[in-house]
């Protein structure tokens, strides 16, 4: 039941605000998420650890065609729905920075993007899932294209229909294997597995590559990341955080429910190739990281490398390498907000995002600057930081799959320092200039974003163990299946 | 016993915690004193532990604090343990750093980010704790990865000074070059034998034979990690840059904390060493290059900290030489002795530069022995103390490596006695340019020319006398007294030492071997002295022309020059291509060239549909599936 309200609330916050928000949208989208919050971590609270999906929600929705509503909580989904609902007051609070026009439809459309979310996160049916999938497009379609910075519609138009093309071989995958569901055929789960694994080699070859684009380009994977940098930097920032910070984690979440146990030997057969492509991205997009000029733009590109790390983890398909990956969402959906939310604020009182025109703010803003640095650290992965226990594990991981593949995926400890620490010089240190000498510490709710943020790097750095704990029966659930 | 265990690195770390949050509300002297207060008692905690250990026959004490990381059959926890290795270096950081938290109290005095100074230095030495401290590899690899952070903060202290915030970044970039290797080296222990644990992995490893690939492919993943953290060819650049920090850092990094830990980690997996013989040969090669490599750049530096930090990537190198060769207990003897006179030189560099008013270049010092005579006779002492002279610390760890090398190697031995010729030369030129002569500053400095406080001479005065007598602990056997340093390391070592052939020389050979040292070393800095203090002479001024070899060796052998024009130029340079090339030009263009294609490709069968690009991709995106499926079906 918790699960279905976890989905209805901010859904129902979510069309209120749209019709009769007004003014005090933003107030009443903050208390709406906080109170899901609260839902999200009663959940929590009442969770038992073990491979079991709880607060099951099972109705049937088109009997016919065997659609049902089914939607379910287990550790790895409870959490990704606690990153959610952690994120989404923050994101919402952060916009308090900004006065956005229509602020009804800005605060009507994120919470409608999180009951979305959730429903990615939380779908038990296939077809169910799909429409999850695709309803998360489309208020961030809009949230990018009406408040969205230059050359919005091009660049959003083109983030849609990319995205929309991946998913509409993921429908085609999953219809294919409706299709050869045992018995009375159904959308289930558990059915669409029994189906995939009944399949011939090659047919889970090419499920394989559907599922698998749809995926890959929600994450994004290199090559099929040339959509996500400029998005990122086009988005209002609140857009670019659902962005970076959750729905990324759709595409990373789907692979370990929806592919990895689907068709396992189609994964088999191509596990090796998606590594290499990820691994590739992680120094490709490392080292343009390192050439951009643009702080956001780096950002995104910082992101790319990241995830890159976290596709070779799930598809190293290992315990290591999944309780890295999940861990990963969880800190990297965590430090991409802080980063992009400390970008925001360099932005908003500078009025440049360039890195060459910045410099010195930490003698101005010693906390904001410690703060940034305890983020930043978190983003290169030092431990007792969010970033280590996940790194760890996925490059474990991956060493257990190849040595050479953790030799070139290891390398981002190495230039992840080299582009963080320089976009770290170019705002914080040196001397002050025209642009950053009325820079002023961060106060009031910024200040409390930040903190937490810094609360929540270190503290998740130092006690990793209750979410491995979490997920640990899930995974091995997974792993199970995939046998 | 065991809570005290806990207790060392909490300590420096609650103190991190009191003055970093209390910042400026604190007051200096306030926040100096519970700095150095917190690790003051961490030191009698470890004095206690050690002579715990030393009096039981327990070999070690540990807790248990919390389990950290868990994935399937992976698990570590943060478990903390004390053995006589470990207490050892317990004693060498909080004891040392001890004396440098001290020093800060006065030298920091005046600087505005005084208070963030001290929870730095806190932080520091907690990491250092943890990585000697750990009961597993994670756990080292932890605090390993934690000194790098705080040498990147201390480095770059005077934030606002590029060229420290480069030489900041650049020390824990390269830092992590050698942390990769350290991090793989992990991942195939693990692979190897299921766990990170040092009991179940050295014990385990008992049962391999010698030189076998895995071992020997473990071992020198582990030792890149070493020649990052402890500064070894080729991957020594960042330590000499990292003197742009205030000077008790330098002591702290050089003497006390960091730079040890590469010799810590072998000592520390001894048995996987001796059990790769071929990686036990490439640790002591690099080891005595680095030693020699780096003292004839020490020749013809300028700037006192950097004379320093030349001498200490070579001292290093002797460490490593000796671990090469398997005398673990020698290598660590090494450390300790260092320690002492290494933070003692960096200390009096800092009292010489306080009086100086933040100058560093010797050309324009001179005859400062009069005016600085505490300073003075403990840099001397320091001096005579690293050159390995008699009876001072330096000498009998040095020689000891020395006799090693005699046993196992002529060749290292004589490259080592080569190192250490040069090291004599070096130390002395720095200390009579510095001390002797006449003053060569400005008639400003002259006048405010002045003694340092009691807060910073009075650490120099202990570690002077630390410098004299440390080397005490482990007398040579040929003096037939007890190596008290070797019996009581005894139980880490005694694996490997059943499987190391002794290094027999005789007594005679070792007596001859140490009176041809000491002569060596004395006419050497009898040929110093008449070079700068009788002659005069001064070195080169910046930029004065100089024949090709001191050239080359005055510019540091290039290396700075080559990495950035090989490795990092081209490396921002291939970002840049990627970026303006293949991501915009390439790989997005056939994305927007498929784009494109379908919609030209719909506008040809327009007459049957209404317009929307959605609709088109859909049904050409659902057909070529759907055929895709078809096929392979």
């Amino acid at each position: 039941m918790l699960t279905a309200i976890l989905i209805a609330l901010p859904l129902i916050a979510g069309l209120f605000i749209i019709t009769a928000g007004g003014a005090s949208s933003r107030r009443i989208a903050l208390a709406a998420s906080l109170i899901e919050l609260l839902i999200s971590l009663i959940a929590l609270g009442q969770f038992q650890i073990n491979a079991e999906s709880q607060f099951v929600l099972n109705i049937p929705w088109v009997s016919s065609l065997g659609i049902s509503f089914h939607v379910a909580m287990d550790g790895i989904s409870l959490l990704m729905v606690l990153l959610t609902t952690v994120l989404t007051p923050l994101i919402i609070y952060s916009s308090f920075s900004h006065n956005y026009e229509k602020p009804q439809s800005f605060y009507g459309l994120i919470l409608i993007m999180q009951m979305a979310l959730i429903g990615v996160f939380t779908a038990l049916d296939g077809f169910l899932f799909y429409i999850f999938w695709e309803l998360a497009l489309i208020p961030i379609y809009f949230i990018c294209l009406l408040w969205g910075g230059e050359n919005r519609a091009k660049i959003t138009f083109k983030f849609f229909l990319y995205t929309m093309v991946g998913s509409l071989f993921m429908l085609v995958a999953l219809i294919y294997l409706y299709v050869h569901t045992p018995g009375a055929h159904s959308f289930n789960i558990e059915a669409l597995y029994a189906a995939g694994h009944s399949l011939s080699l090659p047919a889970q070859r090419t499920l394989f590559w559907g599922l698998f684009l749809a995926f890959a380009i929600k994450m994004p994977v290199f090559p099929l990341h040339t959509w996500q940098p400029d998005t990122y930097v086009v988005a209002p920032t609140q857009g670019t955080m659902l962005l970076s910070s959750i729905m990324l984690k759709m595409g990373i979440y789907a692979a370990i429910r929806w592919l990895l146990p689907m068709v396992p030997q189609g994964v088999d057969a191509y596990a090796q190739v998606v590594m290499i492509l990820a691994i590739t991205g992680i120094i490709y997009a490392s080292l343009i990281a390192w050439s951009q000029v643009d702080f956001k733009r780096l950002i995104a590109y910082s992101s790319i490398a990241h995830v890159g790390l976290i596709a070779a983890g799930v598809f190293s398909a290992n315990a290591q390498g999944l309780q890295g990956a999940v861990f990963q969402m969880l800190s990297h959906g965590i430090n991409v907000f802080a980063l992009f939310f400390i970008s925001d604020i360099i932005e908003r009182q500078t009025k440049t995002r360039l890195l060459g025109n910045l410099g010195g703010i930490r003698s101005i803003a010693p906390r904001f600057a410690t703060v940034f640095m305890i983020v930043m650290m978190g983003s290169v992965a030092l431990p007792l930081t969010n970033g280590f226990p996940g790194e760890f594990l996925l490059l474990n991981g991956v060493y257990q799959v190849s040595s050479m593949y953790a030799l070139f995926a290891g390398v981002t400890i190495i230039l992840g320092v080299v582009y963080m620490f320089g976009a770290y010089q170019k705002t914080m240190l040196g001397e002050l200039n025209a642009a950053t000498e009325k820079f002023e510490e961060p106060q009031g709710h910024e200040n409390i974003i930040l903190l937490i943020c810094g609360a929540l790097v270190i503290a998740l750095g130092i006690f990793p163990k209750p979410i491995f704990s979490i997920a640990e029966p899930s995974i091995q659930h997974i792993l199970e299946l995939m046998r | 016993m065991t809570k005290l265990v806990a207790l060392v690195p909490i300590l420096p770390l609650l103190g991190f915690v009191i003055v970093g949050l209390g910042g400026k509300k604190l007051s200096k002297s306030l926040s100096g004193w519970i700095a150095s207060g917190v690790v003051l008692i961490s030191f009698v905690v470890s004095l206690i532990l050690f002579f715990h250990l030393n009096q039981n026959s327990e070999q070690e004490v540990s807790i248990k604090l919390f389990d950290w990381i868990a994935a399937g059959r992976f698990s570590a926890d943060l478990t903390l343990m004390v053995d006589p290795l470990t207490s050892i270096f317990l004693l060498v950081i909080t004891g040392v750093g001890f004396l440098i938290h001290l020093y800060s109290i006065g030298y920091m005095h005046d600087d505005e980010g005084h208070n963030k100074f001290f929870s730095y230095l806190n932080l520091f030495v907690f990491f250092m704790l943890l990585l000697v401290m750990g009961s597993n590899f994670l756990v080292m690899y932890v605090g390993w990865e934690g000194v790098g952070l705080c040498s990147y903060l201390l480095i770059g202290f005077w934030h606002k000074n590029n060229s420290y915030n480069n030489a900041a970044k650049k020390a824990f970039i390269v830092n992590r070059i050698g942390d990769l290797g350290f991090l793989l080296g992990m991942f195939l222990i693990y692979v190897t034998f299921g766990s990170l644990n040092y009991s179940e992995v050295f014990s385990q490893a008992k049962f391999y034979v010698s030189d076998e690939p895995v071992l020997i492919a473990i071992t020198l993943l582990l030792f890149v990690g070493a020649v990052g953290k402890s500064a070894q060819l080729p991957l020594y650049t960042w330590l000499p840059d990292a003197m742009a920090g205030p000077t008790p850092v330098s002591a702290l990094i050089h003497a006390a904390t960091m730079v040890t830990a590469g010799i810590y980690m072998v000592a520390r997996s001894n048995i996987l060493y001796t059990l790769a013989p071929t990686s036990l040969h490439i640790v002591a090669l690099i080891g005595v290059i680095t030693a020699v490599f780096a003292a004839t750049i020490g020749l013809l530096q300028n700037d006192i900290k950097k004379v320093l930090a030349y001498s200490t990537v070579s001292q290093l190198g002797y460490m490593f030489l000796a671990l090469g060769m398997g005398a673990y207990t020698t290598a660590v003897f090494h450390v300790v002795t260092h320690a002492f006179f290494k933070a003692l030189l960096f200390l009096g560099a800092g009292s010489v530069i306080h009086a100086m008013g933040g100058e560093q270049d010797i050309r324009k010092m001179g005859g400062l022995k009069s005016h600085l005579p505490t300073t003075y006779l403990t840099f001397l002492i320091g001096t005579i103390a690293i050159s390995g002279i008699p009876p001072f610390a330096g000498f009998f760890s040095k020689d000891e490596i020395l006799a090693h090398a005699f046993a196992h190697n002529k060749i290292f031995w004589l490259l080592g006695l080569g190192g250490s010729v040069l090291t004599a030369f070096y130390m002395f030129r720095l200390l009579y340019l510095t001390f002797f002569g006449s003053f060569r500053g400005t008639h400003h400095q002259q006048q405010h020319l002045h003694e340092s406080p009691k807060s910073i001479t009075i650490p120099l005065i202990v570690l002077a006398a630390l410098s004299v007598v440390g080397g005490f602990i482990g007398l040579p056997e040929a003096f037939h007294t007890k190596h008290l340093l070797k019996s009581f390391l005894s139980p880490v070592f005694a694996d490997s030492d059943l499987r190391m052939l002794p290094a027999e020389i005789t007594h005679a050979t070792e007596y001859a071997l140490m009176a041809l040292a000491i002569i060596i070393v004395i006419v050497v800095v009898l040929l110093a002295r008449n070079k700068y203090v009788v002659k005069g002479e001064l070195p080169l001024q910046d930029g004065a022309p100089m024949t090709a070899l001191p050239k080359l060796i005055a510019h540091k052998y290039y290396v700075d020059e080559i990495y950035d024009s090989f490795i990092v130029k081209p490396l921002h340079w291939i970002g840049t291509i990627f970026y303006r090339f293949m991501d915009i030009q390439v790989i997005d263009a056939l994305v927007n060239f498929v784009g494109k294609a379908t919609v030209w490709s719909s506008d040809r069968v327009r007459l049957i549909q209404t317009g929307k690009i959605g609709y088109y991709v859909f049904v050409m995106v659902l057909s070529v599936a759907l055929l895709l499926l078809y096929i392979s079906y």
